[in-house]
């Protein structure tokens, strides 16, 4: 597949904004400005851009506690997703979820989620409502590699194979669940042998590589919407920073030379290099770029510094809908 | 001639679903054979027949995957009713309704709406041992953005869900197995019985009973009894556990002075040490006697029918906890 140069500016500008967001984030959070945990997405930019990049404004995902990428690949608002993560009054949870519930359901983002594997679950009912209302929206669930060995991932990904959902599973696999390696929590390499198990078609791309997620997401998302049911996608990726926060901790579980080996296959640098000596693109243009999303972060870092605390009298508004009775 | 029409329990939630389904095409069920089979205790039954298995859906044996459909379809938009067959398989999917059904609204600042209704069958007296016979209500009770109910009745129980089914907060709808063939008077027409509202099912001067489910028909039968005693029973049944109608139990226990709290999940930790303790906060000048609460012991429920008769409260029990705040001789069963 030959992408446009549009698309393959769109996916460049989306893995830049995640990128500029979380080390904005991280520095917040290395400055004590930001309350709480941090999981960044640094690294794994090319599949929430990939796969977003192939969705409808209408289409529904569901997202992890790595959730920051998939909120800005599908369009989300850096003033409401800074002010969030500082717990301000004019953040998208208005200071009650922070950055593991990050969500925009106008954007049909569907939640961070704090539990890992609930996601999946949630994404099959959204699967099922848009195939009830025969709208031809589509669901993705978005998932690590660790969560396929919660018994929600096997649950949701059974039903929506038995259901025949319009749905993709994609998989970030970044090779680590929190601090553990994959091979020490399963018997397998690759995620994509679970999908057999179940009855879908899955399929293993280059993670760091946004046009190889792209076009699988493209083709799995139309066999979703036209009615040819779930499919897995594995993306192997990497997370630059640690699995909470940007400093090492002192934690040592992966070694440097491994990081630095990752680091050499940046999403972003290798896909710019990539699209400069095609000549689709030159630096100039990437530099604009760039600029104008960090100004764009700053503005939001800004309004979110500027922005008022909840006040105490908002414990109790919205438990329910409507009020308690 | 006002409509006397009677059904069982079990007829009067088929039928709430059934009228809630025909009035609204945002509402569909899904659970573990309650399509083609209609539920194990045929509590769906005849509703696949004539809504299509698009609307009453077969679902694989996955609590956790039921209620995350559930939540799913509610958050965008569907009036979704899901089905976990025994309610002690709650704890199968207690994540997908404590950590992401009941949260999410507020987690999310708001914006979130979940109608969603989560049907379920509890209590005991069947011989099914531990893990088919347990009333976790206190444990939904206890969570923040669930809502649950608990119907005594072939009335409340067709008005109660067609409450639940309309509201757009996640509900979980407790039938209670024991009383799916008790029948009563219900309504051929749709209507629908507020939530958090008590039913004073019984008035009376001397004590108050406050008692749910299968155990506020107990405690009626215990007044009963008591009446030829000369003592006169308040039973109140809350129907709805959360949200609780407080207001009608302590303006009760102000009139009779004297409480009994009785249901039949254990003693410790269970509802009826909430209401005890609300009661106490809110009206204690006016108790004669400490509010004394019936459930049963701290054990699993056993299997034996010689264990489980013993183990389960009944209008015997009830009748002696009465007696007990009234300061007078506890009677053998």
């Amino acid at each position: 597949m030959d992408l446009s140069p549009a698309t393959q500016f769109d996916l460049h500008r989306r893995m830049v904004r995640i990128r500029l967001f979380e080390e904005a984030a991280g520095r917040l959070a290395e400055a004590n400005k930001l309350p709480g945990f941090l999981h960044l997405y640094v690294g794994e930019e090319a599949v929430a851009s990939g796969v977003c990049g192939a969705l409808n404004d209408d289409d529904h995902i569901t997202s992890t506690h790595r959730g920051h990428g998939h909120l800005v690949a599908k369009g989300g608002d850096f003033r409401r997703m800074m002010a969030e993560l500082m717990g301000k009054a004019t953040g998208y949870c208005k200071g009650k979820g922070g950055s593991m519930h990050i969500n925009d359901l106008s954007l049909g983002m569907l939640g961070a989620n704090g539990i890992v594997g609930a996601g999946s679950p949630i994404a099959v009912g959204a699967a099922f409502a848009n195939r009830y209302r025969g709208r031809g929206q589509v669901a993705v669930a978005f998932f690590g590699d660790g969560s396929t060995n919660i018994g929600a991932f096997h649950e949701a990904a059974n039903m929506a194979c038995a259901l025949h959902l319009p749905i993709v599973f994609a998989c970030e696999n970044n090779e680590y669940g929190e601090f553990t390696p994959r091979d020490k929590t399963m018997a397998i390499t690759d995620i994509v042998d679970r999908a057999a198990g179940y009855g879908m078609p899955g399929v293993i791309v280059d993670g760091m590589d946004v046009v190889a997620v792209h076009e699988a997401a493209v083709e799995a998302v139309e066999r979703a919407r036209t009615g040819g049911g779930p499919s897995l996608i594995e993306a192997k990726t990497y997370r630059f920073y640690n699995h909470h926060g940007v400093q090492n901790l002192g934690l040592k579980y992966r070694s440097d030379d491994e990081v630095a080996e990752w680091k050499q296959r940046d999403p972003i640098f290798s896909f710019e290099d990539r699209m400069i000596a095609n000549g689709v693109a030159d630096r100039a243009q990437f530099d604009e770029i760039w600029a104008e999303l960090r100004a764009a972060i700053d503005d939001a870092i800004a309004f979110a510094d500027e922005s008022p605390y909840p006040t105490p009298d908002q414990v109790l508004v919205d438990v329910y809908t409507g009020g308690r009775h | 001639m006002a409509d006397q029409r009677k059904l069982p329990y079990v007829m009067a939630f088929n039928e709430a679903v059934r009228q809630a389904m025909e009035a609204d095409p945002d509402v569909f069920c899904a659970g573990e054979d309650i399509g083609a089979f209609g539920g194990v205790f045929g509590t769906y039954s005849g509703l696949q027949a004539t809504f299509g298995a698009d609307r009453v859906v077969d679902t694989p044996i996955s609590e956790q995957a039921i209620i995350g459909l559930g939540v799913g379809a509610a958050v965008t938009g569907l009036r979704p009713i899901v089905d976990i067959m025994f309610m002690d398989f709650i704890c199968v999917a207690l994540d997908q309704i404590v950590n992401q059904a009941a949260k999410l609204k507020y987690m999310f600042g708001g914006d979130a709406v979940l109608p969603l209704t989560i049907t379920t069958a509890g209590g005991g007296g069947l011989s099914a041992a531990a893990q088919h016979s347990q009333s976790l209500e206190a444990l939904l009770c206890h969570i923040p953005g669930l809502k649950v109910v608990y119907p005594s009745n072939p009335y409340d129980m067709k008005g109660l869900m067609m409450s639940c089914i309309r509201e757009d907060n996640p509900t979980v709808m407790i039938k209670h197995k024991r009383l799916l063939g008790m029948s009563g008077h219900v309504p051929t027409e749709p209507y629908s019985i507020p939530l958090g509202i008590a039913n004073v099912a019984r008035e009376g001067s001397d004590v108050t009973i406050v008692a749910y489910a299968r155990m506020a028909n107990e405690a009626l039968a215990a007044a009963a009894k008591l009446a030829d005693e000369g003592i006169e029973c308040e039973v109140i049944d809350p129907r709805t556990l959360q949200p609780l109608d407080t207001a009608t139990i302590v303006e009760s226990a102000k009139k009779t002075n004297r409480v009994v709290v009785v249901h039949e999940a254990v003693r410790f930790g269970g509802l009826g040490a909430e209401i005890a303790s609300q009661i106490q906060e809110l009206a204690f000048d006016w108790l004669d006697a400490p509010v004394h609460r019936v459930g049963a012991p701290f054990s699993p429920v056993p299997f034996s029918p010689a264990l489980e008769q013993h183990y389960i409260p009944d209008a015997t029990t009830i009748a002696n906890g009465v007696r007990q705040v009234l300061g007078r001789p506890v009677l053998a069963g």
